[in-house]
Protein backbone atom coordinates (compact mmCIF):
# COMPACT_ATOMS: atom_id res chain seq x y z
CA UNK A 1 0.00 0.00 0.00
CA UNK A 2 2.91 2.37 0.61
CA UNK A 3 3.64 4.21 -2.60
CA UNK A 4 7.25 4.91 -3.44
CA UNK A 5 8.52 8.27 -4.64
CA UNK A 6 9.25 6.81 -8.06
CA UNK A 7 5.61 5.92 -8.63
CA UNK A 8 4.21 9.44 -8.61
CA UNK A 9 5.03 12.59 -10.51
CA UNK A 10 5.42 15.88 -8.58
CA UNK A 11 2.09 17.25 -9.80
CA UNK A 12 0.15 14.34 -8.34
CA UNK A 13 2.31 14.27 -5.22
CA UNK A 14 1.79 18.01 -4.76
CA UNK A 15 -1.97 17.77 -5.12
CA UNK A 16 -2.13 14.97 -2.59
CA UNK A 17 0.13 16.96 -0.24
CA UNK A 18 -2.30 19.86 -0.40
CA UNK A 19 -5.30 17.62 0.33
CA UNK A 20 -3.50 15.86 3.17
CA UNK A 21 -2.19 19.10 4.63
CA UNK A 22 -5.67 20.60 4.61
CA UNK A 23 -7.05 17.57 6.43
CA UNK A 24 -4.13 17.69 8.85
CA UNK A 25 -4.86 21.36 9.51
CA UNK A 26 -8.47 20.55 10.36
CA UNK A 27 -7.32 17.69 12.58
CA UNK A 28 -4.80 19.84 14.45
CA UNK A 29 -7.53 22.40 15.10
CA UNK A 30 -9.95 19.75 16.36
CA UNK A 31 -7.37 18.09 18.60
CA UNK A 32 -6.46 21.48 20.05
CA UNK A 33 -10.12 22.19 20.72
CA UNK A 34 -10.52 18.85 22.48
CA UNK A 35 -7.48 19.80 24.60
CA UNK A 36 -7.13 16.42 26.25
CA UNK A 37 -3.56 16.06 27.50
CA UNK A 38 -4.17 12.39 28.25
CA UNK A 39 -4.55 11.77 24.58
CA UNK A 40 -1.01 12.69 23.60
CA UNK A 41 0.77 9.67 25.13
CA UNK A 42 -1.99 7.43 23.78
CA UNK A 43 -1.36 8.86 20.33
CA UNK A 44 2.33 8.15 20.68
CA UNK A 45 1.89 4.61 21.87
CA UNK A 46 -0.82 3.84 19.29
CA UNK A 47 1.53 5.19 16.65
CA UNK A 48 4.31 2.90 17.80
CA UNK A 49 1.81 0.03 17.92
CA UNK A 50 0.51 0.64 14.39
CA UNK A 51 4.09 1.05 13.24
CA UNK A 52 4.92 -2.36 14.64
CA UNK A 53 1.87 -3.99 13.07
CA UNK A 54 2.70 -2.43 9.70
CA UNK A 55 6.10 -4.03 9.88
CA UNK A 56 4.58 -7.51 10.20
CA UNK A 57 4.00 -9.08 6.83
CA UNK A 58 1.62 -11.97 6.46
CA UNK A 59 1.30 -14.11 3.36
CA UNK A 60 -1.97 -14.02 1.51
CA UNK A 61 -3.01 -17.59 0.86
CA UNK A 62 -3.16 -18.66 -2.75
CA UNK A 63 -1.50 -15.60 -4.26
CA UNK A 64 2.14 -15.88 -3.32
CA UNK A 65 1.92 -12.25 -2.34
CA UNK A 66 2.15 -10.74 1.10
CA UNK A 67 0.56 -7.81 2.79
CA UNK A 68 0.81 -5.90 6.00
CA UNK A 69 -1.71 -4.27 8.27
CA UNK A 70 -2.60 -0.67 7.71
CA UNK A 71 -3.98 0.15 11.13
CA UNK A 72 -6.32 2.99 10.20
CA UNK A 73 -9.38 1.37 11.75
CA UNK A 74 -7.48 0.57 14.93
CA UNK A 75 -6.48 4.23 15.29
CA UNK A 76 -10.06 5.32 14.57
CA UNK A 77 -11.48 3.10 17.26
CA UNK A 78 -8.97 4.16 19.90
CA UNK A 79 -8.41 7.82 19.10
CA UNK A 80 -11.16 9.03 16.81
CA UNK A 81 -10.68 10.53 13.36
CA UNK A 82 -8.65 13.65 14.12
CA UNK A 83 -6.06 12.35 16.55
CA UNK A 84 -5.94 9.12 14.56
CA UNK A 85 -5.16 10.99 11.37
CA UNK A 86 -2.33 12.94 13.01
CA UNK A 87 -0.91 9.78 14.52
CA UNK A 88 -0.88 8.08 11.13
CA UNK A 89 1.05 11.02 9.66
CA UNK A 90 3.68 10.49 12.34
CA UNK A 91 3.81 6.77 11.64
CA UNK A 92 4.20 7.25 7.89
CA UNK A 93 6.88 9.91 8.28
CA UNK A 94 8.96 7.82 10.67
CA UNK A 95 8.47 4.85 8.36
CA UNK A 96 9.70 6.56 5.23
CA UNK A 97 12.69 8.00 7.05
CA UNK A 98 13.75 4.96 9.02
CA UNK A 99 12.68 2.09 6.83
CA UNK A 100 12.37 3.59 3.35
CA UNK A 101 8.78 2.35 3.23
CA UNK A 102 6.94 4.94 1.22
CA UNK A 103 8.82 8.14 0.45
CA UNK A 104 9.11 11.78 1.38
CA UNK A 105 7.50 12.98 -1.82
CA UNK A 106 4.82 10.30 -1.86
CA UNK A 107 4.01 11.06 1.78
CA UNK A 108 1.01 13.17 0.82
CA UNK A 109 -0.38 10.30 -1.24
CA UNK A 110 0.30 7.74 1.46
CA UNK A 111 -1.29 9.88 4.15
CA UNK A 112 -4.36 10.25 2.01
CA UNK A 113 -4.58 6.59 0.95
CA UNK A 114 -4.13 5.17 4.41
CA UNK A 115 -4.96 7.82 6.98
CA UNK A 116 -7.83 9.70 5.37
CA UNK A 117 -9.90 6.67 4.45
CA UNK A 118 -8.91 4.68 7.51
CA UNK A 119 -9.51 7.46 10.01
CA UNK A 120 -12.19 9.72 8.58
CA UNK A 121 -14.29 7.31 6.57
CA UNK A 122 -13.56 4.51 9.02
CA UNK A 123 -14.30 6.48 12.18
CA UNK A 124 -17.12 8.78 11.17
CA UNK A 125 -19.02 6.74 8.64
CA UNK A 126 -18.48 3.20 9.90
CA UNK A 127 -17.30 3.00 13.50
CA UNK A 128 -19.45 5.68 15.05
CA UNK A 129 -22.79 4.79 13.46
CA UNK A 130 -22.33 1.14 14.42
CA UNK A 131 -21.25 1.95 18.00
CA UNK A 132 -23.97 4.55 18.52
CA UNK A 133 -25.89 2.46 21.01
CA UNK A 134 -22.96 0.93 22.80
CA UNK A 135 -20.41 -1.67 21.84
CA UNK A 136 -20.88 -5.40 21.83
CA UNK A 137 -18.52 -8.13 20.73
CA UNK A 138 -20.47 -8.73 17.54
CA UNK A 139 -20.68 -5.06 16.66
CA UNK A 140 -16.94 -4.56 17.16
CA UNK A 141 -16.12 -7.52 14.93
CA UNK A 142 -18.56 -6.31 12.27
CA UNK A 143 -17.30 -2.72 12.36
CA UNK A 144 -13.66 -3.83 12.23
CA UNK A 145 -14.10 -6.12 9.26
CA UNK A 146 -16.40 -3.81 7.29
CA UNK A 147 -14.19 -0.83 8.10
CA UNK A 148 -10.91 -2.48 7.19
CA UNK A 149 -12.21 -4.01 3.97
CA UNK A 150 -13.91 -0.81 2.78
CA UNK A 151 -11.16 1.63 3.71
CA UNK A 152 -8.47 -0.59 2.21
CA UNK A 153 -10.45 -0.90 -1.00
CA UNK A 154 -10.67 2.88 -1.21
CA UNK A 155 -6.96 3.19 -0.47
CA UNK A 156 -6.02 0.62 -3.10
CA UNK A 157 -8.18 2.35 -5.69
CA UNK A 158 -6.45 5.62 -4.85
CA UNK A 159 -3.04 4.00 -5.34
CA UNK A 160 -4.11 2.77 -8.77
CA UNK A 161 -5.52 6.16 -9.72
CA UNK A 162 -2.48 8.09 -8.54
CA UNK A 163 -0.15 5.78 -10.45
CA UNK A 164 -2.35 6.02 -13.50
CA UNK A 165 -2.54 9.81 -13.47
CA UNK A 166 1.22 9.96 -12.96
CA UNK A 167 1.62 8.01 -16.20
CA UNK A 168 4.31 5.82 -14.68
CA UNK A 169 3.07 2.47 -15.85
CA UNK A 170 2.13 1.36 -19.33
CA UNK A 171 -0.02 -1.29 -17.70
CA UNK A 172 -3.68 -0.83 -18.64
CA UNK A 173 -5.69 0.65 -15.77
CA UNK A 174 -8.11 -2.28 -15.75
CA UNK A 175 -5.28 -4.78 -15.22
CA UNK A 176 -3.76 -2.69 -12.47
CA UNK A 177 -7.06 -2.33 -10.65
CA UNK A 178 -7.90 -5.99 -11.14
CA UNK A 179 -4.65 -6.85 -9.36
CA UNK A 180 -4.76 -4.28 -6.59
CA UNK A 181 -8.37 -4.63 -5.43
CA UNK A 182 -8.67 -8.40 -4.80
CA UNK A 183 -5.32 -8.53 -2.98
CA UNK A 184 -6.41 -5.70 -0.72
CA UNK A 185 -9.73 -7.42 -0.18
CA UNK A 186 -7.83 -10.32 1.34
CA UNK A 187 -5.54 -8.02 3.31
CA UNK A 188 -8.53 -6.03 4.55
CA UNK A 189 -10.27 -9.16 5.77
CA UNK A 190 -7.23 -10.40 7.71
CA UNK A 191 -6.65 -6.91 9.07
CA UNK A 192 -10.30 -6.75 10.12
CA UNK A 193 -9.98 -9.99 12.06
CA UNK A 194 -6.81 -8.88 13.86
CA UNK A 195 -8.23 -5.43 14.59
CA UNK A 196 -11.40 -7.03 15.92
CA UNK A 197 -9.44 -9.36 18.21
CA UNK A 198 -7.51 -6.46 19.73
CA UNK A 199 -10.53 -4.18 20.06
CA UNK A 200 -12.73 -6.88 21.60
CA UNK A 201 -10.07 -7.39 24.22
CA UNK A 202 -9.76 -3.67 24.88
CA UNK A 203 -13.55 -3.43 25.16
CA UNK A 204 -13.60 -6.18 27.77
CA UNK A 205 -10.63 -4.88 29.75
CA UNK A 206 -10.98 -1.09 29.43
CA UNK A 207 -14.11 -0.12 27.55
CA UNK A 208 -13.54 3.57 28.33
CA UNK A 209 -10.55 3.61 25.97
CA UNK A 210 -12.67 3.05 22.88
CA UNK A 211 -13.66 6.17 21.00
CA UNK A 212 -17.19 7.21 20.11
CA UNK A 213 -19.02 4.36 21.84
CA UNK A 214 -22.56 5.11 23.00
CA UNK A 215 -22.34 8.72 21.92
CA UNK A 216 -25.69 8.54 20.20
CA UNK A 217 -27.65 7.76 23.33
CA UNK A 218 -25.99 10.21 25.73
CA UNK A 219 -25.11 13.32 23.81
CA UNK A 220 -26.56 13.40 20.38
CA UNK A 221 -24.57 15.58 18.05
CA UNK A 222 -21.75 16.43 20.43
CA UNK A 223 -19.15 15.96 17.74
CA UNK A 224 -22.15 15.68 15.64
CA UNK A 225 -23.48 16.63 12.40
CA UNK A 226 -20.92 18.99 10.93
CA UNK A 227 -17.92 16.65 10.68
CA UNK A 228 -20.09 13.98 9.14
CA UNK A 229 -21.35 16.41 6.56
CA UNK A 230 -17.79 17.62 5.93
CA UNK A 231 -16.59 14.09 5.40
CA UNK A 232 -19.51 13.29 3.15
CA UNK A 233 -18.74 16.42 1.14
CA UNK A 234 -15.09 15.44 0.75
CA UNK A 235 -16.09 11.89 -0.16
CA UNK A 236 -18.47 13.30 -2.74
CA UNK A 237 -15.68 15.48 -4.11
CA UNK A 238 -13.45 12.44 -4.44
CA UNK A 239 -16.19 10.44 -6.14
CA UNK A 240 -16.65 13.42 -8.41
CA UNK A 241 -12.95 13.38 -9.11
CA UNK A 242 -13.05 9.71 -9.98
CA UNK A 243 -16.06 10.22 -12.21
CA UNK A 244 -14.39 13.13 -13.92
CA UNK A 245 -11.39 10.91 -14.46
CA UNK A 246 -13.56 8.49 -16.34
CA UNK A 247 -15.12 11.44 -18.03
CA UNK A 248 -11.69 12.52 -19.16
CA UNK A 249 -11.44 9.16 -20.89
CA UNK A 250 -14.22 10.26 -23.20
CA UNK A 251 -11.94 12.30 -25.44
CA UNK A 252 -10.19 9.01 -26.12
CA UNK A 253 -13.49 7.60 -27.16
CA UNK A 254 -14.05 10.74 -29.15
CA UNK A 255 -10.68 10.44 -30.82
CA UNK A 256 -11.45 6.83 -31.52
CA UNK A 257 -14.68 7.70 -33.19
CA UNK A 258 -13.04 10.57 -35.03
CA UNK A 259 -10.48 8.18 -36.33
CA UNK A 260 -13.30 6.04 -37.63
CA UNK A 261 -15.03 8.97 -39.18
CA UNK A 262 -12.28 11.29 -40.37
CA UNK A 263 -9.41 8.88 -40.64
CA UNK A 264 -7.28 10.94 -38.24
CA UNK A 265 -7.38 11.46 -34.51
CA UNK A 266 -6.16 15.01 -34.66
CA UNK A 267 -7.74 17.87 -36.44
CA UNK A 268 -5.49 20.38 -38.09
CA UNK A 269 -5.91 23.63 -36.25
CA UNK A 270 -5.41 26.69 -38.32
CA UNK A 271 -6.47 30.29 -38.57
CA UNK A 272 -5.55 33.59 -37.00
CA UNK A 273 -6.93 32.89 -33.53
CA UNK A 274 -5.07 29.63 -33.24
CA UNK A 275 -1.78 31.15 -34.38
CA UNK A 276 -2.16 34.07 -31.99
CA UNK A 277 -2.93 31.73 -29.10
CA UNK A 278 0.05 29.54 -29.80
CA UNK A 279 2.18 32.65 -30.14
CA UNK A 280 1.12 33.82 -26.67
CA UNK A 281 1.67 30.36 -25.30
CA UNK A 282 5.19 30.27 -26.67
CA UNK A 283 5.96 33.72 -25.38
CA UNK A 284 4.67 33.05 -21.89
CA UNK A 285 6.03 29.57 -21.32
CA UNK A 286 9.09 29.51 -19.14
CA UNK A 287 12.26 28.38 -20.84
CA UNK A 288 10.40 26.77 -23.71
CA UNK A 289 13.48 25.13 -25.13
CA UNK A 290 14.45 23.50 -21.89
CA UNK A 291 11.04 22.72 -20.54
CA UNK A 292 9.94 20.92 -23.63
CA UNK A 293 13.24 19.31 -24.33
CA UNK A 294 12.57 16.61 -21.77
CA UNK A 295 9.28 15.55 -23.21
CA UNK A 296 10.62 14.96 -26.65
CA UNK A 297 14.00 13.84 -25.46
CA UNK A 298 13.28 10.26 -26.36
CA UNK A 299 14.60 11.17 -29.73
CA UNK A 300 17.14 13.61 -28.37
CA UNK A 301 18.75 11.03 -26.14
CA UNK A 302 21.89 9.87 -27.76
CA UNK A 303 24.37 7.27 -26.77
CA UNK A 304 27.17 9.81 -26.64
CA UNK A 305 25.09 11.90 -24.23
CA UNK A 306 24.76 8.95 -21.88
CA UNK A 307 28.50 8.31 -22.03
CA UNK A 308 29.14 11.97 -21.29
CA UNK A 309 26.86 11.84 -18.26
CA UNK A 310 28.62 8.75 -16.95
CA UNK A 311 31.98 10.51 -17.30
CA UNK A 312 30.69 13.40 -15.16
CA UNK A 313 29.63 10.94 -12.47
CA UNK A 314 33.01 9.21 -12.58
CA UNK A 315 34.82 12.52 -12.20
CA UNK A 316 32.67 13.25 -9.14
CA UNK A 317 33.58 9.88 -7.66
CA UNK A 318 37.27 10.65 -8.22
CA UNK A 319 36.98 14.12 -6.70
CA UNK A 320 35.20 12.77 -3.62
CA UNK A 321 37.83 10.10 -3.09
CA UNK A 322 40.54 12.71 -3.44
CA UNK A 323 38.75 14.90 -0.86
CA UNK A 324 38.51 11.99 1.54
CA UNK A 325 42.15 11.13 1.02
CA UNK A 326 43.31 14.65 1.84
CA UNK A 327 40.95 14.99 4.78
CA UNK A 328 42.27 11.81 6.34
CA UNK A 329 45.81 12.98 5.72
CA UNK A 330 45.22 16.30 7.43
CA UNK A 331 43.42 14.56 10.31
CA UNK A 332 46.34 12.22 10.89
CA UNK A 333 48.70 15.17 10.65
CA UNK A 334 46.66 16.93 13.33
CA UNK A 335 46.82 13.89 15.59
CA UNK A 336 50.56 13.62 15.13
CA UNK B 1 27.95 16.36 7.03
CA UNK B 2 26.47 15.45 10.39
CA UNK B 3 27.17 18.95 11.66
CA UNK B 4 25.23 20.76 8.97
CA UNK B 5 21.94 22.38 9.93
CA UNK B 6 19.16 19.78 9.65
CA UNK B 7 16.85 22.12 7.77
CA UNK B 8 19.32 22.48 4.91
CA UNK B 9 19.70 18.74 4.64
CA UNK B 10 15.95 18.16 4.79
CA UNK B 11 15.26 20.75 2.07
CA UNK B 12 18.04 19.43 -0.15
CA UNK B 13 16.69 15.92 0.18
CA UNK B 14 13.09 16.92 -0.59
CA UNK B 15 14.11 19.07 -3.56
CA UNK B 16 16.28 16.26 -4.90
CA UNK B 17 13.45 13.73 -4.74
CA UNK B 18 10.99 16.12 -6.40
CA UNK B 19 13.37 16.92 -9.24
CA UNK B 20 14.40 13.30 -9.79
CA UNK B 21 10.75 12.26 -9.93
CA UNK B 22 9.91 15.02 -12.38
CA UNK B 23 12.48 13.91 -14.96
CA UNK B 24 10.82 12.54 -18.08
CA UNK B 25 10.54 8.78 -18.32
CA UNK B 26 12.76 8.54 -21.40
CA UNK B 27 15.27 11.11 -20.22
CA UNK B 28 18.14 9.08 -18.86
CA UNK B 29 20.97 11.61 -19.16
CA UNK B 30 19.89 14.05 -16.40
CA UNK B 31 19.01 11.03 -14.32
CA UNK B 32 22.57 9.73 -14.56
CA UNK B 33 23.94 13.17 -13.75
CA UNK B 34 21.65 13.44 -10.71
CA UNK B 35 23.63 10.62 -9.08
CA UNK B 36 26.43 13.10 -8.29
CA UNK B 37 24.54 14.08 -5.13
CA UNK B 38 24.34 10.48 -3.95
CA UNK B 39 27.96 9.84 -4.86
CA UNK B 40 29.04 12.93 -2.96
CA UNK B 41 27.00 12.17 0.14
CA UNK B 42 27.90 8.48 0.31
CA UNK B 43 31.62 9.11 -0.18
CA UNK B 44 32.01 12.27 1.88
CA UNK B 45 29.57 11.15 4.56
CA UNK B 46 31.22 7.70 4.51
CA UNK B 47 27.89 5.89 4.47
CA UNK B 48 27.35 2.22 3.79
CA UNK B 49 26.02 1.63 0.30
CA UNK B 50 25.06 -1.90 1.28
CA UNK B 51 22.71 -0.65 3.96
CA UNK B 52 21.25 1.92 1.60
CA UNK B 53 20.54 -0.73 -1.03
CA UNK B 54 19.09 -3.05 1.59
CA UNK B 55 16.43 -0.45 2.25
CA UNK B 56 15.16 -0.91 -1.28
CA UNK B 57 13.55 -4.22 -0.34
CA UNK B 58 10.30 -2.69 0.93
CA UNK B 59 9.41 -0.63 -2.12
CA UNK B 60 10.92 -3.01 -4.65
CA UNK B 61 7.88 -5.29 -5.18
CA UNK B 62 5.48 -2.48 -6.13
CA UNK B 63 8.04 -0.65 -8.29
CA UNK B 64 8.92 -3.91 -10.04
CA UNK B 65 5.27 -4.72 -10.63
CA UNK B 66 4.55 -1.30 -12.05
CA UNK B 67 7.63 -1.13 -14.25
CA UNK B 68 8.21 -4.65 -15.44
CA UNK B 69 5.39 -4.63 -17.99
CA UNK B 70 6.44 -1.38 -19.68
CA UNK B 71 8.67 -3.14 -22.28
CA UNK B 72 5.67 -5.17 -23.46
CA UNK B 73 3.43 -2.19 -24.07
CA UNK B 74 5.76 0.53 -25.33
CA UNK B 75 7.79 -0.86 -28.19
CA UNK B 76 8.86 2.26 -30.09
CA UNK B 77 12.60 2.51 -30.42
CA UNK B 78 13.94 5.63 -28.70
CA UNK B 79 17.67 5.05 -28.64
CA UNK B 80 20.28 3.16 -30.63
CA UNK B 81 23.40 1.80 -28.95
CA UNK B 82 25.45 0.72 -31.94
CA UNK B 83 22.97 -1.31 -33.91
CA UNK B 84 20.83 -2.39 -31.00
CA UNK B 85 17.64 -0.41 -30.59
CA UNK B 86 16.31 0.26 -27.11
CA UNK B 87 12.55 0.57 -26.89
CA UNK B 88 10.68 3.24 -24.95
CA UNK B 89 9.33 0.61 -22.58
CA UNK B 90 12.77 -0.65 -21.62
CA UNK B 91 13.95 2.91 -21.19
CA UNK B 92 11.02 3.91 -18.98
CA UNK B 93 11.48 0.73 -16.92
CA UNK B 94 15.14 1.56 -16.36
CA UNK B 95 14.44 5.18 -15.43
CA UNK B 96 11.68 4.06 -13.04
CA UNK B 97 14.05 1.71 -11.23
CA UNK B 98 16.73 4.39 -11.10
CA UNK B 99 14.24 6.89 -9.68
CA UNK B 100 13.19 4.39 -7.03
CA UNK B 101 16.79 3.76 -6.12
CA UNK B 102 17.68 7.47 -5.97
CA UNK B 103 14.75 8.44 -3.78
CA UNK B 104 15.44 5.64 -1.31
CA UNK B 105 19.15 6.43 -1.16
CA UNK B 106 18.60 10.15 -0.70
CA UNK B 107 16.19 9.53 2.18
CA UNK B 108 18.82 7.21 3.63
CA UNK B 109 21.42 9.97 3.37
CA UNK B 110 19.11 12.26 5.32
CA UNK B 111 18.41 9.86 8.15
CA UNK B 112 21.96 8.55 8.34
CA UNK B 113 23.39 12.03 8.84
CA UNK B 114 20.55 13.54 10.86
CA UNK B 115 18.91 12.27 14.05
CA UNK B 116 15.14 12.07 14.45
CA UNK B 117 15.31 14.86 17.01
CA UNK B 118 17.14 17.09 14.54
CA UNK B 119 14.62 16.35 11.81
CA UNK B 120 11.81 17.19 14.25
CA UNK B 121 13.63 20.42 15.04
CA UNK B 122 13.80 21.21 11.31
CA UNK B 123 10.07 20.45 11.01
CA UNK B 124 9.36 22.88 13.85
CA UNK B 125 11.47 25.54 12.11
CA UNK B 126 9.22 25.26 9.04
CA UNK B 127 6.19 25.55 11.35
CA UNK B 128 4.85 22.01 11.26
CA UNK B 129 2.24 21.96 14.09
CA UNK B 130 3.61 21.08 17.49
CA UNK B 131 1.24 18.19 18.03
CA UNK B 132 2.47 16.35 14.92
CA UNK B 133 6.10 16.82 15.90
CA UNK B 134 5.42 15.64 19.47
CA UNK B 135 3.68 12.55 18.16
CA UNK B 136 6.60 11.75 15.87
CA UNK B 137 9.04 12.10 18.76
CA UNK B 138 6.84 9.99 21.03
CA UNK B 139 6.38 7.24 18.45
CA UNK B 140 10.13 7.03 18.13
CA UNK B 141 10.64 6.94 21.89
CA UNK B 142 7.89 4.43 22.57
CA UNK B 143 9.47 1.79 20.33
CA UNK B 144 11.67 0.82 23.23
CA UNK B 145 8.80 0.88 25.69
CA UNK B 146 6.78 -1.44 23.47
CA UNK B 147 9.71 -3.73 22.75
CA UNK B 148 10.35 -4.07 26.47
CA UNK B 149 6.71 -4.88 27.21
CA UNK B 150 6.62 -7.39 24.34
CA UNK B 151 9.69 -9.06 25.74
CA UNK B 152 8.11 -9.33 29.20
CA UNK B 153 4.87 -10.76 27.85
CA UNK B 154 6.69 -13.29 25.69
CA UNK B 155 8.83 -14.41 28.61
CA UNK B 156 5.76 -14.81 30.81
CA UNK B 157 3.92 -16.73 28.09
CA UNK B 158 6.78 -19.10 27.37
CA UNK B 159 7.26 -19.76 31.08
CA UNK B 160 3.60 -20.76 31.38
CA UNK B 161 3.58 -22.82 28.20
CA UNK B 162 6.93 -24.55 28.38
CA UNK B 163 6.82 -27.10 25.55
CA UNK B 164 4.62 -25.16 23.19
CA UNK B 165 5.86 -23.93 19.86
CA UNK B 166 4.77 -20.41 19.06
CA UNK B 167 1.65 -18.83 20.46
CA UNK B 168 -1.72 -20.54 20.35
CA UNK B 169 -4.03 -18.65 18.02
CA UNK B 170 -6.68 -18.34 20.72
CA UNK B 171 -4.32 -16.18 22.74
CA UNK B 172 -3.41 -13.83 19.89
CA UNK B 173 -6.06 -11.19 20.49
CA UNK B 174 -5.68 -11.19 24.25
CA UNK B 175 -1.92 -11.15 24.05
CA UNK B 176 -1.73 -8.29 21.60
CA UNK B 177 -4.47 -6.39 23.46
CA UNK B 178 -2.65 -6.92 26.74
CA UNK B 179 0.55 -5.73 25.13
CA UNK B 180 -1.17 -2.58 23.95
CA UNK B 181 -2.79 -1.79 27.32
CA UNK B 182 0.41 -2.39 29.26
CA UNK B 183 2.39 -0.23 26.86
CA UNK B 184 -0.22 2.49 27.22
CA UNK B 185 0.06 2.53 30.97
CA UNK B 186 3.80 2.60 30.74
CA UNK B 187 3.71 5.30 28.06
CA UNK B 188 1.46 7.44 30.21
CA UNK B 189 3.91 7.24 33.07
CA UNK B 190 6.81 8.10 30.76
CA UNK B 191 4.90 11.06 29.38
CA UNK B 192 3.89 12.29 32.83
CA UNK B 193 7.48 12.22 34.00
CA UNK B 194 8.49 14.07 30.83
CA UNK B 195 5.92 16.75 31.66
CA UNK B 196 7.12 16.95 35.25
CA UNK B 197 10.59 17.65 33.98
CA UNK B 198 9.32 20.58 31.96
CA UNK B 199 8.65 19.03 28.54
CA UNK B 200 6.16 21.05 26.51
CA UNK B 201 7.00 19.98 23.00
CA UNK B 202 9.18 22.98 22.30
CA UNK B 203 12.86 22.72 21.63
CA UNK B 204 14.10 24.83 24.46
CA UNK B 205 17.67 23.57 24.20
CA UNK B 206 20.48 25.18 22.21
CA UNK B 207 19.39 27.18 19.23
CA UNK B 208 21.57 25.90 16.47
CA UNK B 209 23.89 28.67 15.35
CA UNK B 210 23.86 29.07 11.59
CA UNK B 211 27.22 28.85 9.92
CA UNK B 212 28.20 29.80 6.41
CA UNK B 213 28.29 26.22 5.22
CA UNK B 214 24.69 25.70 6.39
CA UNK B 215 23.64 28.13 3.66
CA UNK B 216 26.17 27.06 1.04
CA UNK B 217 25.27 23.37 1.19
CA UNK B 218 21.57 23.58 0.22
CA UNK B 219 22.00 26.51 -2.16
CA UNK B 220 24.89 24.88 -4.04
CA UNK B 221 23.00 21.64 -4.41
CA UNK B 222 19.84 23.42 -5.48
CA UNK B 223 21.81 25.16 -8.23
CA UNK B 224 23.40 21.91 -9.39
CA UNK B 225 20.05 20.10 -9.42
CA UNK B 226 18.36 22.84 -11.41
CA UNK B 227 21.24 22.96 -13.91
CA UNK B 228 20.98 19.21 -14.44
CA UNK B 229 17.19 19.19 -14.56
CA UNK B 230 16.90 21.98 -17.10
CA UNK B 231 19.73 20.45 -19.11
CA UNK B 232 21.69 23.69 -19.17
CA UNK B 233 24.72 21.49 -19.63
CA UNK B 234 24.52 18.41 -21.85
Amino acid sequence: MHMADALVVPAVAGTMYILSTATAGLSVKKVREENDPKKIPVMGVMGAFVFATQMLNFTIPGTGSSGHLCGGMMLSAMLGPYAGFLTMIGVLLVQCLLFADGGLMALGCNVWNMAFYGCFVGALLIWRPIMKKGATRGKIIAASIIGCVLTLQMGALSVSLETLISGITELPFSVFVATMQPIHLAIGFVEGLITAAVLVFVNEARPELLWGVGEGSTSEGKLGFKPTIAVLAVAAAICGGIVSLFASAFPDGLEWSMEKVAGTAELEAAGGAYDAASGIQEATSLLPDYAFKGSESALGTSFSGIVGALVVVLVTVGACYAFRFFRKKSESANVA
Amino acid sequence: MNNLHPLGKLLTCVLYIFLVASIDKYDIIPLILMSVYLVFAFLIGELSLKEGLYRMRLILPLVLFVGIFNPFFDKDIVLYVGNIGISGGVMSMITLFIKGLYSVLSAYILIATTSIDDICYALRVVKVPKIIVIVIMLIYRYFDVMALEAHRIMTAYSLRAPSQKGIHYKAWGALVGQWLLRSMDRAEMVYESMLLRGFNGEFSFKKKALKLQDFIYPIAWACIFVIIKLRIIM
